[in-house]
């Protein structure tokens, strides 16, 4: 990190109910983003009920007993607020941003819903519907997002996450009423909650009004324990194919299983993001330079390592062919590339501007107090500390030439994977 | 360096300085130390409304090839002095503009003002990468040939604006992209780039000194005068009409829209009004997402808005509905149009709308980003910087009356021309 950037002074506390109080201060502009995370997510839906943590997230803009239907979002756009929600595999979040004097306003309808929800079949069921057309419009019309669900299918053949966030649509047809209220009991506690806010805030007096609304949530004793089936460790290369008759231009995608931020050795995790970014990360790559430039096999081509997962996670590759090349020749490509990596070595300029650029986007994240407040919520919902945000450039500036190629041998090359081929309809005559 | 009054907008706590550097070049600079980074953006007229019928798509390309090599660095060269520093530099078009943007740490700022004036000042528009971001580009649109939205979009913008430039595909297609020569980004680029059409933003940790020194480096040097095409005014046709696309998928992509107003017409702002309370994107308490998505449970987007062009406004919505209850999605929408044509708001939606739009302002400013975006904008709409408070005193002024008055006008008698696809019934 550059010395003479000012790290803005992260403010952490716990409320006496278990909840985890997070304030960034950002005293730019006299907004405020209010945040409350919470330690579940689509992996943790019990299985036949795939989708309902989603479910459950668009349920809890329906209203409580003290502030029936509608209040809550009416309140918000009354003010000129945004606000919005969403489901990710470990963690569900609810947002907030407004201008800083509408702060504890927002957190008292905020912690009112964490426990107060009141839900009506009249509701459920056209919510029901709103989520099925939300899966029709963004899965079941775009044969490249069926691709992608087959192929996390594929990879996690055990663990929850190779079930879409959204569920299944047999799944989600069936959710109801009753389904999302025990959801809500079992997870909606302050012991699992993160509140943070960002922005034009003050530590010790967001502290004081998180104590005057928040606080009054009952505390259930226990955190809730979340228990997921693990992974084996992979064995088989798989191949997934998606034809269709919409499909015009063809895609290439390879998708191992490594570990994530949490599963990590030490250095690891960090190594991994440096090798994303040697092998992908835009057009001075190795794989942009090789597949796209040199041996115009591609139209583009990239890689990225996803490490914010709490089980294991996945370092993917993307390629779209250029014209009239299949994608076995881009499979074979690949691992050629991979290999010529590991017999050339990292080359040090690139390990360099790698790095530089890795470290760039952790300041280039602090112009923005919503990018910042879902750095620290996503980051402490998994389990990390304000420690681990804030170490993350030293830890990434210290990966080494032989810290990427180690990763690199021990979980890509020669591993097993699944490589997904998204192909039209009239390949299946050749 | 001449100084303009500086305008303070208590509401977003930006001070926005015009400045008139020593070149004679305008910039709307904001101050802001907190973060070591400096931003700048930019607009020039041009844009896709420029293109030639068959050559649709070469603004899109010429942007596309600004950060693909420059005075002595060819393509890579450029790309990895771009990545040495961390230097974010980007282009792109819309309609009626080429703009381009670029963010730096501050201790990087004199290698990324370079970057910049080259891009501008000295484009190699190189065979190689103008081969390779073609082929890019024809994949875009090989990928996005049975997207039903893309599909929809493009239906509807060719059928609403029959002959005219804004009717054209702005990333071209297949026939259209492999017409375009290199020769083509050279001469288009000369036509754009210029000094005449330009609008500047600045924004990050530096002074009035070194922002017109930046800004002069950069600009000071491109030719006085560019040489557009005089863009005519947009027909709006097929009103009334409901075209349908055949897909073979489970829902049915919806788009409508009809004429508006224009930007400068004195009942805009009224009309914005209306149609935020209407179907106003992100609003979850419109009547669009009440009536379409709560009550009914037919959508999961839903949206309505104007949009207004140098040469012609227009109103433009839509939804996605299962095929089975498509028809009804869309006679919701349209009856919720046909009512705010005719009846304009209640009372109580109209204040809820108008403390909306005002208290929703100073969220557009929150990072140096969308505060240079903004700046650019608001200078492209040809605002003076009071606009920052000036707006919110424009919405907070307008009445029922204004509103019954700017919907009669901007929604007529709420008739729409409308495209679907899917294999939507009812239709």
């Amino acid at each position: 990190m550059t010395a003479h950037a000012p790290v803005p002074q992260v403010a952490h506390f716990t409320l006496k109910n278990g909840l985890e109080v997070v304030v960034i201060p950002d005293h730019r502009a006299p907004v405020v983003t209010h945040m409350v995370w919470y330690r579940n997510g689509a992996a943790d839906d019990p299985p036949g009920k795939s989708g309902i943590a989603h479910f459950l997230e668009h349920l809890m803009f329906k209203g409580t007993a003290a502030h029936p239907k509608g209040e809550f979002s009416e309140y918000v756009a009354s003010i000129g607020g945004q606000e919005n929600a969403f489901t990710g595999p470990d963690f569900t979040a609810y947002f907030q941003q407004v201008a800083k004097e509408h702060l504890k306003t927002c957190m008292a309808f905020e912690a009112d819903r964490m426990t107060g929800l009141v839900l009506t079949d009249d509701v459920v069921a056209p919510e029901r519907d709103v989520v099925l057309e939300e899966r029709r419009m963004h899965c079941d019309t775009d044969p490249g997002a069926q691709l992608g669900e087959a192929v996390q299918a594929t990879l996690f053949t055990h663990h929850p996450y190779g079930v879409p966030i959204i569920g299944w649509s047999h799944e989600i047809e069936g959710l109801g009423r009753e389904d999302a209220l025990a959801y809500y009991q079992r997870f909606y506690t302050p012991e699992n909650a993160i509140l943070v806010v960002a922005g034009d805030a003050d530590p010790a007096e967001t502290l004081a009004l998180a104590e005057e609304t928040y606080g009054k949530v009952a505390s259930r004793g226990e955190p809730p324990r979340r228990v997921r089936p693990l992974e084996p460790p992979s064995v088989a290369d798989r191949l997934v194919t998606v034809r269709d008759e919409k499909v015009q231009q063809p895609n290439w995608q390879r998708h191992y299983l490594v570990p994530s931020c949490r599963t990590a050795a030490e250095g690891e995790s960090e190594a991994l993001d440096v090798l994303g970014h040697l092998l992908g990360g835009g057009q001075t790559s190795l794989l942009y330079r090789d597949l796209v430039m040199e041996q115009k096999l591609a139209v583009s081509s990239w890689a990225y390592y996803h490490g914010t997962a709490l089980d294991q996670s996945r370092f993917i590759a993307n390629a779209s062919p250029a014209p009239g090349v299949s994608l076995e020749a881009l499979d074979k490509a690949f691992d050629r590339v991979l290999a010529k990596f590991l017999v050339e070595g990292v080359d040090e300029s690139a390990l360099e501007r790698a790095k530089t650029r890795l470290v760039a986007d952790a300041i280039y994240a602090r112009d923005s107090q919503s990018d910042l407040a879902r750095w620290y919520g996503s980051s402490l919902a998994l389990g990390q500390t304000i420690r681990d945000v804030e170490d993350w450039s030293s830890k990434i500036e210290a990966v080494d030439a032989e810290a990427v190629l180690a990763v690199a041998r021990k979980w890509l090359v020669g591993k097993p994977a699944v490589t997904g081929h998204l192909l039209p309809l009239e390949a299946e005559a050749a | 360096m001449q100084k303009h009054a500086v305008v303070s907008s208590p509401e977003t706590a930006v001070n926005v300085k015009p400045l008139v550097t020593p070149r004679g070049l305008i910039v709307w600079l904001v101050e802001s130390y907190a973060v070591p980074l400096v931003s700048l953006d930019f607009a020039m007229r041009g844009g896709a409304a420029q293109d030639p019928p068959d050559k649709a798509g070469l603004a899109m390309l010429t942007a596309s090839l600004l950060d693909e090599g420059a005075g002595d660095l060819d393509s890579q060269a450029f790309q990895r002095a771009m990545d040495e520093k961390a230097v974010e530099i980007s282009f792109r078009n819309d309609r009626e503009h080429m703009s381009g943007r670029m963010r730096t740490l501050v201790k990087n700022l004199d290698r990324a003002a370079e970057l910049l004036r080259l891009a501008l000042n000295a484009p190699r528009f190189d065979e190689e990468p103008f081969l390779r971001v073609r082929e890019h580009a024809n994949a875009r649109l090989r990928h996005d040939a049975n997207d039903p939205a893309t599909l929809a979009a493009r239906a509807w913008r060719s059928n609403a604006f029959p002959g005219h430039p804004y009717g054209l595909p702005a990333d071209g297609t297949l026939e259209t992209l492999a017409k375009i020569e290199r020769a083509d980004l050279v001469a288009a680029a000369r036509r754009v780039i210029a000094r005449d059409k330009l609008v500047i933003s600045v924004v990050g940790a530096i002074d009035e000194k070194g922002a017109a020194a930046l800004v002069d480096r950069v600009f000071a040097e491109l030719p006085a005068a560019g040489d557009l095409e005089t863009v005519p005014e947009a027909p709006f046709g097929a009103l009334g009409r409901i075209d349908t696309v055949a897909l073979d998928v489970p829902q049915s992509t919806i788009r409508f829209g009809r004429p508006g107003l224009k930007r400068d017409d004195p009942d805009f702002i009224p009309s914005l009004v209306a149609a935020h309370v209407l179907g106003g994107h992100g609003n979850m308490t419109s009547r669009l997402f009440r009536e379409v998505r709560e009550k009914r449970g037919l959508a999961y987007t839903v949206f309505g808005a104007f949009y207004a062009l140098d040469h012609g406004g227009f109103f433009y919505g839509g939804t996605t509905t299962k095929n089975e209850r498509a028809r009804e999605s869309f006679d919701v929408a349209s009856a919720e149009i046909r009512d705010v044509a005719l009846n304009g708001l209640g009372e109580e939606e109209l204040e809820k709308g108008k403390t909306y739009l005002i208290g929703s302002y100073p969220l557009r400013f929150d990072t140096s980003l969308k505060i240079a975006a903004q700046l650019v904008l608001i200078q492209l709409e040809g605002r003076a910087p009071d606009w920052l408070v000036e707006r919110n005193r424009q919405i907070g002024a307008v009445t029922g009356a204004d509103v019954r008055r700017a919907a009669a006008r901007a929604f007529g008698d709420g008739s729409l021309y409308t495209t679907v696809v899917g294999k939507p019934e009812g239709f």
